[in-house]
């Protein structure tokens, strides 16, 4: 077996005429990793997925499998590779088991003996037999992950595997998705919603108009952030001038009878010691970290939340 | 390749416009022969074996093949064809295939194949359909040759055989055409329409003045060339000209077709 990564992208590009839809992504998913792929909509997921499944060509750059590049070895390339780009499509006039039967034949029959189980797994044995353009987007979702699974793969690409679900479908979709991590499947889920990404992925990158800004595990995304300190004392203004006389504290606000400022650990021991020496007493002094949500916000602030591509170019 | 080739035509049988096309193949020898047995005398006297059409049933699919080839036909052809691969395109479902073990080439070729055997279908259910008809209400007799003398009813099924493998050739070049415009423009009414207009071009060029020199390469003018397997001798000549002809119409948007669809971006419409 290869030890080349599940997914590696080099400077892909995808330019469509003036518009840049992916500009220069690099990321890397290892083995074993559930890695979340953020970004707002249109921000250039579904984009990087598809020339990721060989579904489109790459501008510049390239992409590679498990080391295999799918614009060079084709069909070859996805060995090992499951998943699906945007809402997973079937032939509506077909049952979800003749869809599986096709799709399993596509693949070589091996596969075949495999449906039921799959079916079973994704709650839809009983719906089988009718034809998918009965179904519901939950089922089809559903029926995507089979379709996905049917190729026994190392690798899942799953885009917005969530999206249009209700609350309880999400739910399943999210607790199928830790399991198959569970079994050691490589994960890439791209997804808009930062809980979803919070509660299931290990590592995520967050795409902002076709570029990377972050590419790291959550926990080093929140360490990056500066923290914020609440402090409540006995006298209030004498406490603000004490606080900007003291370096490393740019800035305090006032709120609510207390004050605000960022700050790291060594500045706030010596500011506490400061107000000690001038006689202040301190009724609360806490950090308060800036949550995912505030730093992917942050990074992406300014998105459209519409579907269009990502960036314009400057001629 | 077989598997997807055969998963091609369970696609074809589990939609609607494949029966409309195969109905409307067998639906018009029918038609045609339940208005001759209904009008007492009268034929189609100015069309190849049309004045022999109450001798025998076996003359009706050869009067059917002649009318049929100006837009029936192709519209029949087309509406499969165009199809094939633009609804693939418009439904995404050319994304859940293009994702598994088999090649862009594997598929293209599988469509193809899928869309010749359709072809070939309603060709030969619109003759079977005619000649039963034809010989429930005139009797299967001897056929009379276009040059005037009398071939046996068994001959001139071997002749209708012969007949319509050479008249698939053009209806192959219009179902390329259909192919290749369902192919670049990703849109099944206008790769229809376009096939169908593409056809009626080419029977255009039949007809108008000044273009004698080019008349025997238009597509149009091989549907003609199974009258050259009607004469006693058989005349060879339009059968191999259709060949070769026939061959290019097919061949250049086939070849356009694959490329494209081998190189082309795979994205929702």
């Amino acid at each position: 077996m290869s030890d080349a990564p599940p997914v590696a992208a080099r400077g892909l590009v995808k330019r469509y005429g003036k518009i840049l839809a992916v500009d220069h992504v690099d990321l890397t998913v290892e083995p074993g990793d559930v890695f979340g792929y953020l970004g707002p909509n249109g921000a250039g997921k579904t984009t990087s997925l598809r020339m990721m499944l060989g579904l489109i060509r790459p501008t510049e750059g390239s992409v590679s499998l498990f080391g295999r590049d799918p614009i060079d070895r084709g069909a070859k390339a996805l060995d090992g590779v499951g998943g699906f780009v945007e809402a997973p499509l079937f032939y509506p006039y077909l049952s979800g088991r003749k869809n599986l039967r096709l799709l399993a034949d596509y693949d070589g029959g091996g596969s075949r003996l495999r449906i039921e189980e799959l079916l079973e797994l994704v709650e839809l044995r009983d719906r089988g037999a009718d034809k998918v353009g009965g179904y519901s987007h939950g089922m089809r979702q559903r029926l995507g992950i089979a379709a996905s699974l049917l190729r026994n793969p190392r690798l899942l690409l799953l885009d917005e595997p969530t999206t249009g679900l209700d609350p309880a479908g999400m739910r399943d979709m999210r607790d199928l998705v830790r399991r198959l991590a569970s079994e050691g499947l490589t994960v890439l889920l791209s997804s808009h919603l930062l809980y979803e990404v919070e509660e299931l992925c290990n590592r995520v990158a967050i795409i902002r108009k076709g570029r990377i800004v972050y590419e790291g595990t959550l926990r080093d995304l929140l360490a990056t952030a500066a923290t914020e300190y609440r402090l409540r004392t006995t006298e209030l203004e004498r406490t603000r001038m004490i606080c900007l006389a003291q370096p490393g504290i740019d800035e305090v606000s006032v709120a609510d009878g207390e004050l605000r400022f960022q700050a790291d650990e060594e500045t706030v021991a010596a500011l506490s010691v400061a107000l000690g020496q001038a006689r202040i007493g301190i009724t609360t002094l806490a950090p308060e970290r800036a949550s995912l949500e505030e730093l992917f916000l942050g990074m992406t602030e300014g998105e459209s939340d519409g579907e269009q591509p990502a960036r314009e170019e400057v001629a | 390749m077989t598997a997807v080739y055969r998963w091609e035509l369970v696609k074809l049988l589990a939609q609607k416009r494949t029966y409309l096309g195969l109905g409307a193949a067998m639906l018009i020898p029918l038609i045609f022969v339940i208005v001759l047995v209904l009008k007492a005398g009268g034929g189609p006297n100015d069309v190849p074996l049309g004045r022999y059409i109450r001798d025998t049933g076996l003359a009706v699919p050869f009067v059917a093949l002649f009318f049929m080839s100006f837009w029936a036909f192709p519209l029949i052809t087309a509406l499969v064809a165009g199809d094939v691969v633009a609804a693939e395109s418009h439904n995404g479902t050319l994304k859940t295939i293009l994702t598994r073990s088999r090649e862009r080439g594997q598929v293209f070729v599988g469509k193809v194949l899928a869309t010749f055997t359709y072809t070939i279908t309603v060709v030969v259910a619109m003759a079977t359909v005619g000649l039963v008809a034809g010989s429930i209400a005139w009797g299967f007799n001897p056929l009379t040759s276009l040059s005037g003398t009398k071939v046996s009813a068994g001959h001139g099924l071997g002749l209708l055989a012969g007949s319509i493998a050479v008249y698939l050739l053009p209806l192959s070049g219009i179902a390329a055409f259909a192919l290749m415009l369902s192919t670049v423009t990703r849109n099944s009414a206008a790769s229809v329409v376009g096939a169908l207009m593409w056809a009626l071009m080419m029977q255009l060029l039949t007809v108008l003045p000044g273009l004698e020199g080019i008349r025997p390469y238009v597509l149009a003018t091989q549907f003609d060339a199974w009258h050259g397997f009607l004469r006693v001798p058989a005349d060879w000549a339009p059968v191999v000209r259709a060949a070769w002809v026939c061959a290019i119409y097919t061949l250049v948007p086939l070849t356009v077709a694959y490329v494209v669809f081998l190189r082309r971006d795979v994205t929702e419409d």
